[in-house]
């Protein structure tokens, strides 16, 4: 077996007791003793994350924003103000995604991208690629020497605060979805949770410090296992679940991040023009007693479908999915879930499941 | 948690207790809860279901995953542990108490082939390299 890589922080885990899984060729916490008590920490107080196996990406150089209107399904030229983020996906000419990200405009020769840890050799090979065709003056620079931390809740930027001088001046009127420099650090107000929070990139050998210091200020660490709830009830998409190469944005509930107003042209629209959608992805609210999983089978007056992202929710107490179904089929709608050897019932609900605190379903 | 020595136990991760009047109860041990991690549902057989050992009989699912439970030995259920449905996590704070159903074995000889405290250790640390 090869050998798994490790974050900065793998020694830190260990000595809070976390119990620890191959994620993707990454040895990281999956939680540090309740998966479901550290959502709830999150939800009502707040919890940091791991993050560091996620990749950031600079693209920097002259035309780097021509380069990326090319590169994106979203448009970057909604990006006016420095430090303002934009998420978007990163498709293949017939329209598959490659991968989903967020990419921060710093200068208009420097944009910072952050990548998913297990397609990130891959999008850096991508990106190169197309740079050298259309953009090659540019430089493309991933840096696994940066760690991130996640620091996500609603007294989560205070916690950052208390932990670190000088932040709160710089970061207090960040808004939501935008980020600032604060010496080597990068702090950001985004993340993956549905909560108020930053997303913290730091080098690898301050790491260790900064986590230790965000512990003494009480802040509870929080595995990936917590992290996938999260984002799950918060309805946000997960890479290799919800899309994926042979699954485009308009299928997989993104429509709302791809621009296709604009005469901008990008890898990917003329296939998404070409193929209107026949599937959507939906929220499902199960009504029977059992769990949903990835890939059951959903049966709809419409035809089949299947879900992508399925689990427990732990603030609803109920078990949620994503799923993709035919188009057919509405909010409100009674459907059926191919659980083992039963049939559930349940209902097609608007996504987010949760979100500030609060169920929403 | 060491695992009590007046249990039997499966490779499957079961405990087996022989009551009194010869009936078995039966549960996932402190390692099967452990990895599997927060309990949110169990679906245990019915009684009057007959089962053949190393049949799956009950569904345990964490969070994170679901697992089949396995009859630990021919025969038929007698009881399923109903409070259970509101309270899963009695499984990870209390493996040896929360039982998931009861049976009356075929042959309660069967029951003695079944795995020792120690041989059980021996299959945990086995599957740890």
């Amino acid at each position: 077996m090869p050998s798994l890589k490790q974050t900065p922080l793998n020694a830190a885990h260990r000595a809070m007791g976390a119990k620890m899984v191959d994620f993707g060729g990454w040895d990281m916490p999956v939680n540090y003793g309740s998966q479901i008590e550290e959502h709830h920490q999150v939800r009502n107080d707040c919890g940091m994350f791991d993050v560091s196996h996620m990749r950031v990406v600079d693209v920097k150089g002259e035309g780097a924003r021509a380069f990326l209107r090319h590169l994106l399904a979203n448009n970057v030229d909604k990006l006016t103000v420095p430090g303002k983020a934009l998420y978007s996906t990163m498709l293949l000419e017939n329209g598959g995604v490659i991968d989903d990200l967020i990419v921060y405009f710093m200068r208009e020769d420097w944009f910072r991208i952050v990548v998913n840890a297990g397609t990130a050799d891959n999008d850096l090979a991508w990106m190169k690629q197309q740079a050298a065709q259309h953009a090659p003056q540019l430089t493309i620079v991933d840096h696994p020497e940066l760690a991130m931390i996640a620091v996500q809740g609603p007294n989560a930027r205070t916690k950052v605060w208390e932990a670190l001088p000088g932040s709160k001046e710089l970061s207090e009127h960040l808004i939501p979805f935008s980020a600032v420099e604060m010496g080597s650090m990068f702090i950001a107000r985004t993340g993956y949770t549905g909560e108020d929070g930053f997303e913290i990139m730091l080098p690898a050998k301050a790491a260790p410090f900064f986590w230790a210091t965000l512990a003494e200020h009480g802040v509870k660490p929080i595995g990936l296992g917590a992290r996938d709830t999260l984002r799950l009830e918060a309805g946000m998409n997960l890479y290799g679940h919800d899309m994926n190469e042979r699954v485009g944005p308009l299928e997989s509930g993104l429509a709302w991040t791809v621009d296709l107003k604009s005469p901008r042209d990008f890898i990917g629209k003329a296939a998404l023009l070409a193929h209107p959608p026949t599937l959507k992805l939906v929220g499902l609210l199960l009504l029977d007693r059992g769990v949903l999983r990835d890939h059951q089978h959903v049966h709809s007056a419409h035809g089949e479908g299947e879900i992508t992202s399925g689990s427990f929710s732990p603030t609803l107490e109920k078990s949620i999915a994503l799923a993709r179904v035919p188009n057919g089929v509405q909010i409100g709608d009674s459907v059926q879930v191919a659980v083992r050897d039963k049939m559930l019932a349940a209902r097609v609900v608007k996504y987010p499941f949760a979100r500030n605190g609060k169920g929403l379903v | 948690m060491s695992n009590p020595g007046n249990l039997k136990y499966t490779a499957s991760h079961e405990w087996v207790k022989t009551e009194a009047d010869g009936t078995l109860t039966v549960g996932i041990t402190d390692h099967a809860q452990e990895l599997l991690g927060d309990m949110v549902f169990v679906e245990a057989p019915t009684a009057g279901r007959k089962l053949k050992a190393k049949e799956e009989c009950a569904v345990v699912e964490s969070v994170k995953a679901a697992a089949d439970v396995y009859a630990p030995v021919s025969g038929t259920v007698t009881a399923a542990n109903s409070e259970l449905d509101g309270t899963p996590e009695a499984i990870n704070s209390d493996p040896y108490g929360a039982w998931i159903f009861k049976m009356k074995p075929d042959n309660a000889a069967d029951v003695a082939a079944l795995l020792d405290a120690t041989a059980y250790q021996a299959v945990v640390d086995s599957e740890a390299h």
